[in-house]
């Protein structure tokens, strides 16, 4: 009875862990299908550059805000939000081990962000651009 | 043996009547609903605004605009929207007022402003405070969704 039970146990840790593995990606999957959105995009895609992710995570884009008015100017640092003040995680992977790891999380707040920064969604170009500048920060 | 005996059999539902009663009284300051995934979503950019603060009305109407909550994007999958829209729905406060729009903004409603009318405006300028809908500012518990007076420090 009891080696039964050790199994099961067993199995459902194997299971679990199998399952948050399967789960998880590292930001450099998640460069990898910008890549594949990028070039179905456009023909012309020459690659990401951390140098222009730099400017475009700094720009205003002619409008109010830029993703550091919330993130900070170093994306390394714990971010506070420009409306009500609430602290935000660190965004560079390399200061928090959980970003750029859940697709749905990285997917919601592109979205949200890139609306309330440019009033529209970003291009797989300009998040491959902004993903390869934060991998490039350093703690 | 006696004396505790006795203890069970008479004092015991006092005591348990004293304890009920201290719940309740506090709990018109303290917020013991929670969701997970209300929780989460509501917490990442503000406090997660206990739903007894707001009206079933107002909830629902709050819920249909996300994308534009307040000159922000906060839009959720489906499936979290129809959850905590649910929770908010089961949580929600009495509609306090007759008004016929809901009213969106906590800070708005006549109760808000009733329990807040001693704080001075000099307080709601202050850079630390910086919004009305910082409530973490002062009220100390307010991550736990306890407003009580106990636990307000105001900054200065």
């Amino acid at each position: 009875m009891r080696s039964i039970r050790l199994c099961q146990t067993l199995a459902l840790i194997l299971g679990a862990s199998f399952a948050l593995f399967a789960l998880a990606e590292t930001p450099a999957d998640f460069l990898k299908q910008f890549e594949a959105a990028a070039r179905q995009e456009s023909a012309a895609f020459q690659g990401f550059s951390a140098q222009r992710g730099d400017a475009f995570f700094h720009a205003t884009h002619g409008r109010e805000w830029s993703c550091s008015s919330c993130h900070t100017q170093n994306p390394s640092a714990e971010g506070k939000h420009a409306k009500t003040d609430k602290r935000i995680a660190p965004l560079a992977p390399a200061a928090n081990a959980q970003r750029f790891t859940q697709p749905d999380k990285v997917e919601k707040w592109f979205k949200r962000n890139c609306n309330d920064v440019l009033g529209r969604a970003c291009t797989a170009q300009e998040k491959g651009d902004v993903l390869s500048y934060l991998i490039t920060l350093k703690k | 043996m006696k004396i505790l005996n006795r203890f069970i059999k008479y004092l015991w539902p006092v005591a348990a009547g004293c304890l009920l009663s201290f719940g309740a009284s506090a709990d018109a300051h303290i917020s013991s609903a929670n969701n997970p995934t209300w929780k989460a979503e509501c917490s990442s950019c503000h406090v997660a605004y206990p739903p007894s603060l707001l009206p079933a009305d107002s909830w629902r109407a709050l819920m249909s605009g996300l994308d534009k909550h307040f000159g922000v994007d906060a839009s959720v999958d489906a499936k979290s929207a129809a959850e905590i829209g649910a929770f908010l729905q089961k949580n929600a406060g009495r509609n306090r007022g007759a008004s016929t729009k809901p009213i969106l903004r906590i800070t708005e409603t006549p109760w808000f402003k009733r329990e807040h009318d001693e704080v001075g405006a000099a307080v709601w300028k202050n850079p630390k405070v910086k919004s009305a809908s910082n409530c973490a500012a002062c009220h100390s518990g307010a991550e736990q969704g306890n407003f009580s007076e106990h636990g307000v420090r105001i900054p200065r």
